[in-house]
């Protein structure tokens, strides 16, 4: 597999949300929406998509139902419920405080270590 | 929150995702594909690298699947599958494990619905909280003590303040003190008369017809009957219309107007070990004049505490009247206490209960270390299995998980049989109407204790499962197993530390039990050498039936009667009392020495018995002085018999023989002294007690014969009862009992607890047995071609034998001597339960100790043997 930045736990499930927040997807859209708009940073394996759909799921943060994909194939789309995007709120809330602490620390300068 | 618990809900009962996953997959693998091949690839290349891209499709819908809220519940489904297979196989081990945990849960499980019934359960009233006793703060003189007469009772309902009610009931009631006439020979049924509110102040409604009111008291009033639930079960098969029918009590009709409920057995709630048949509304009139006659019961106001009514009682209760007819008679009552009902009918025996509880759990526990022990030995038989577990990627989780499941599948197992078993104990002890335990008829298996069992069962489940299992994953060491190719000198030595320290801990637990019972047991013993003052072997009693005689007439009457009883022939001695010790007893002012004035303390409510002559011979009570005869009559001079206690303390510098004393406002003439004969308790020491001949005081309670004879109270019961209808039709079919029983009954708590805990310790021993034999064994097993080597090499078998015998003795002396030092603490913590014996009683501990000793020396002489017989040749050969 192409070399990627592991995603850190967790972080998938919110990627996710954030991707369907949109439009409602199936799981190849998802993982490649998500890799085109990191430019290719995040490759999301799909041996870990699946498992956190079906975790999203049964938490009632996303739903499923069957369409017709772009190309005419059925496929299964996701799409955020009202739950999930309450829950997509505050993911992004905390995800900002935790990254915003996390570059406080890692720009700090060494008097501020003293 | 609602939305997202639909949503689990719903997953929960959703198919399975394995054919949606399988098509989601192929979806996007062809989603992919197609986005390559726009891109320009070949078909086959587009699948491969999307293929690759995917990664591993099998892993991904495992992964898909363990997300899925009912894995675990198949996960559990196989692990009770493979654990039920698996304890198949071992069908001997399984059995022994299921019947070793099924007595020690059984055992547990009835003493817990013993304590149950007896301690825990609130009482059968409504907020039975608010129900007290009410007895003298300052104990003494028997049930007397405890009862106030009618003018007390009214005064003190009248003028309380602190409760809502009072009511009580006529405390001198015998067994089978009423006959049930009517068709054919009179049925003897026990009738107990309440004051008439008795049901409205617990607050027990009635389950058939209506309760007592307060005119069904009043003399003269058409007389009434409740029905207890068994009574109206057995007598009248439960027939509903059996209210206001009328049944013949004594020769006289009575109305039944209710049944009470099941739940409210009179009997088993204040006088543990008798059976009461019928209520009846008691007439504070009649009784008047009876002087202390009354037990209180009282409901205190909401919000009022025992012991503000104890404050109020030390000021209202020394104004009551003795009697009204009498203005010098108040001022006798003092301060009550006012003892929660729960706490007077089952106090007593919360620290036997207490005691009965450990002793059962400490079975349990060494059930447990052996369990853990079974388990130990057996996972070394299996160690290959979890190898090969490993080796195919099960986790440590899993494994334990797995032998966690076999522990509660054989726990559980355990514990059904054991709730069967406790079933059959409780039922049986339920009608065990002799034994004098309050509230044990309603013992039966209930709810909390199906509670219980199963938190028995899982608490079980941790205590032996836990540790093994922790213990045979922990060094799992793969290839060194695997590649082990049989029982060699290394395998299984890495567990033996820990059986090691199960044993001795087991050891010391069954050290505790032994020693803790080896003490009830004699306490036991020294209780049944208690001199009661009479001889109750070869001693039998029947209640006759009072006849209604004229003043003066009882002498004559008596005589005959006891002329007839002595002329059958194989009765040595016949005499009447109207109450025999242990049974009923009553207690009137002390005698004095006329113009001796008396400090309050210096005198004890004094035992009064009416007898005939004859009496002091057939209890075999060792006489000083002369024996009432019939020529002590209302003609001659008023003569008396004192114990003993009253004796000397009456006559401290002399022999009271002869002397004059002053009773009931007669002087009276001591024409002999018996010994102090416990009238109340077994155990409890005696207080004042005097005789009257019948022939000069007839103011008899009750008519017991006694009987001393060699012939058994079976044989002699249907000549006895011809005899006593013949002078008597209306006497009813009363049963002649044993002397025996009368003691037995005031003994058996005692004896039902000192037994008990003698068997756990009993099944103690076994258990810490059984666990020696099966670590000496299964190490002699394990070492046989060590041994077999050391033979050959010239080792005696007789050095083998004592070798082995060595090892079993140290672990069992360091059980031991951890033991007795547990055992002191606890000896400590029943002392007070102990009669005659000290905590500490050098003869008992020896005992036990030695015996303990030798009977696990003994479970380490089998498998010593076996290792003094092993064939160096046939056991180096097998290797």
């Amino acid at each position: 597999m192409a070399p990627s930045t592991d995603l850190l736990q967790g972080t998938l499930d919110v990627l996710i949300l954030k991707t369907l927040a949109h439009a409602p997807m199936h799981g190849w859209g998802i993982a490649s929406r998500i890799q085109q708009i990191s430019e290719d940073v995040l490759q999301v394996g799909q041996g870990s998509l699946y498992p956190a759909l079906h975790r999203l799921e049964y938490k009632g943060w996303i739903e499923a139902s069957w369409g017709a994909s772009d190309n005419n194939r059925r496929a299964k789309f996701y799409a955020l419920t009202p739950v999930g995007k309450k829950q997509l709120r505050a993911e992004i809330e905390q995800w900002t405080r935790l990254s915003a602490a996390v570059s406080l620390i890692l720009g700090a300068t060494a008097e501020q270590f003293a | 929150m609602i939305a997202a618990r639909l949503s689990r809900l719903r997953f929960f009962f959703r198919k399975r995702p394995s054919t949606e996953v399988e098509e989601e997959i192929r979806a996007h693998l062809a989603e992919s594909m197609a986005n390559k091949m726009g891109a320009g690839m070949s078909l086959v290349e587009a699948r491969r690298l999307a293929l690759i891209e995917f990664g591993g499709i099998e892993s991904a819908r495992e992964q898909v699947y363990r997300q899925h809220p009912r894995a675990w519940l198949d996960t559990l489904r196989q692990d009770l599958r493979f654990a039920a297979r698996s304890l198949k196989r071992d069908r001997g081990f399984t059995t022994i494990a299921v019947l070793i945990l099924a007595l020690g849960m059984g055992a547990n499980i009835a003493v817990f619905s013993l304590v149950n019934t007896i301690l825990l359960r609130p009482l059968p009233f409504r907020n039975p909280g608010q129900v007290v006793w009410l007895q003298p703060a300052e104990a003494g003189g028997g049930l007397s003590g405890a009862t106030y007469s009618s003018d007390a009772y009214e005064d003190l309902r009248d003028r309380n303040q602190s409760f809502s009610g009072v009511t009580g009931y006529f405390a001198f009631s015998a067994p089978n003190n009423l006959k049930l006439t009517g068709s054919g020979i009179p049925t003897p049924i026990t009738g107990i008369g309440v004051i008439p509110n008795l049901l409205d102040v617990l607050q027990v409604p009635p389950q058939l017809g209506r309760g007592f009111r307060m005119e069904d008291g009043r003399k003269g009033a058409s007389p009434v009957v409740m029905l207890s639930h068994a009574f109206w079960m057995t007598h009248f098969h439960g027939d509903r219309d059996v209210v206001d029918q009328a049944i013949s009590v004594d020769g006289k009709p009575a109305t039944i107007i209710g049944v009470l409920p099941a739940a409210f057995d009179f009997g088993a709630t204040f006088s543990p070990g008798t059976r009461v048949d019928v209520l009846s509304p008691f007439s504070l009139d009649e009784g008047r004049d009876w002087g202390n006659i009354v037990t209180l019961i009282a409901r205190l106001k909401p919000g009022v505490t025992t012991r503000q009514a104890e404050a109020e009682s030390a000021t209202l209760f020394p104004q009551l009247y003795w009697s009204k007819k009498q203005a010098d008679s108040k001022g006798g009552y003092k301060a009550v206490a006012a003892v929660p009902m729960k706490e007077h009918v089952a106090g007593p025996l919360r620290r036997s209960l207490y005691v009965l509880w450990s002793a059962v759990a400490m079975i349990l526990l060494i059930v447990c270390v052996n369990l853990s022990n079974l388990l130990l030995g057996r996972a070394a038989t299996r160690s290959k299995e979890f190898a090969l577990r490993f080796a195919l990627g099960a986790s440590r989780q899993r494994i334990i998980r797995q032998l966690l499941t076999e522990s509660l599948l054989l726990s559980f197992a355990g514990a059904a049989i054991g709730i069967a078993l406790a079933a059959v104990v409780t039922q049986w002890l339920a009608h065990q109407g002799s034994l004098a335990l309050p509230l044990i008829s309603e013992l039966r298996i209930d709810m909390p204790t199906l509670l219980w069992t199963v938190l028995l069962g899982i608490g079980a489940t941790l205590l032996f499962g836990v540790v093994p299992s922790l213990r045979i994953t922990a060094d799992a060491n793969l290839q060194a197993t695997l590649k082990d190719s049989g029982p060699g000198a290394s395998e299984g030595r890495k567990h033996e530390g820990l059986r090691n320290a199960l044993i001795i801990s087991e050891v010391a637990l069954a050290c505790v039990l032994v020693v803790g019972a080896g003490l009830l047991l004699r306490s036991f013993l020294k209780v049944m050498e208690i001199d009661l003052g009479f001889q109750p072997s070869h001693a039998a009693t029947i209640s006759v039936e009072m006849p209604d005689l004229k003043t003066g007439k009882a002498g004559p009457y008596y005589r005959n009667l006891l002329q007839q009883v002595s002329a059958i022939p194989g009765i040595q001695s016949a005499g009447i009392a109207d109450n025999l010790p242990l049974a009923r007893n009553r207690t009137w002012g002390a005698p004095g020495i006329k113009g001796v004035h008396y400090g309050p303390n210096e005198r004890m409510p004094t035992f009064v018995y009416m007898i005939t002559p004859g009496y002091m011979e057939a209890m075999a009570m060792h006489l000083r002085g002369r024996d009432f005869s019939w020529q002590d009559d209302d003609a001659s001079e008023p003569v008396i018999i004192l114990n003993e206690r009253a004796a000397r303390m009456l006559f401290p510098s002399g022999d009271a023989l002869d002397h004059m004393v002053d009773m009931s406002g007669k002087e009276r003439r001591i024409v002999g002294v018996v010994p102090d004969v416990h009238e109340t308790d077994v155990e409890a020491s005696s207080a004042w007690q005097v005789y009257f001949p019948v022939s000069q005081l007839s103011d008899m309670s009750g008519v017991e014969l006694v009987v001393r004879s060699n012939l058994s109270a079976a044989t002699l019961q249907p000549t006895l009862l011809k005899l006593l209808r013949r002078t008597n039709p209306a006497q009813g079919a009363v049963d002649v009992r044993p002397m025996q029983a009368l003691v037995d009954h005031s003994t058996s708590p005692r004896r039902f607890f000192a037994w008990l805990v003698g068997l756990f310790a009993a099944s103690g021993v076994v258990l810490a047995c059984l666990g020696i034999y099966g670590v000496i064994s299964y190490s002699v097993t394990r070492q046989t071609q060590e041994i077999g080597i050391r033979m050959a090499l010239g080792a005696s078998p007789a050095s083998v034998l004592r070798s082995v015998l060595q090892r079993t003795l140290r672990l069992a002396g360091i059980g031991i001597a951890v033991g007795t030092v547990a055992a002191i603490l606890v000896a400590k913590g029943i002392a007070a339960m102990l009669y005659g014996t000290e905590a500490t009683d050098p003869m008992t501990f020896a005992a036990m100790l030695v015996s303990l000793l030798v009977v696990s020396l003994a479970a380490g002489y089998f498998p010593a043997r076996r290792a003094a017989h092993i064939n160096p040749l046939v056991a180096l050969r097998t290797q």
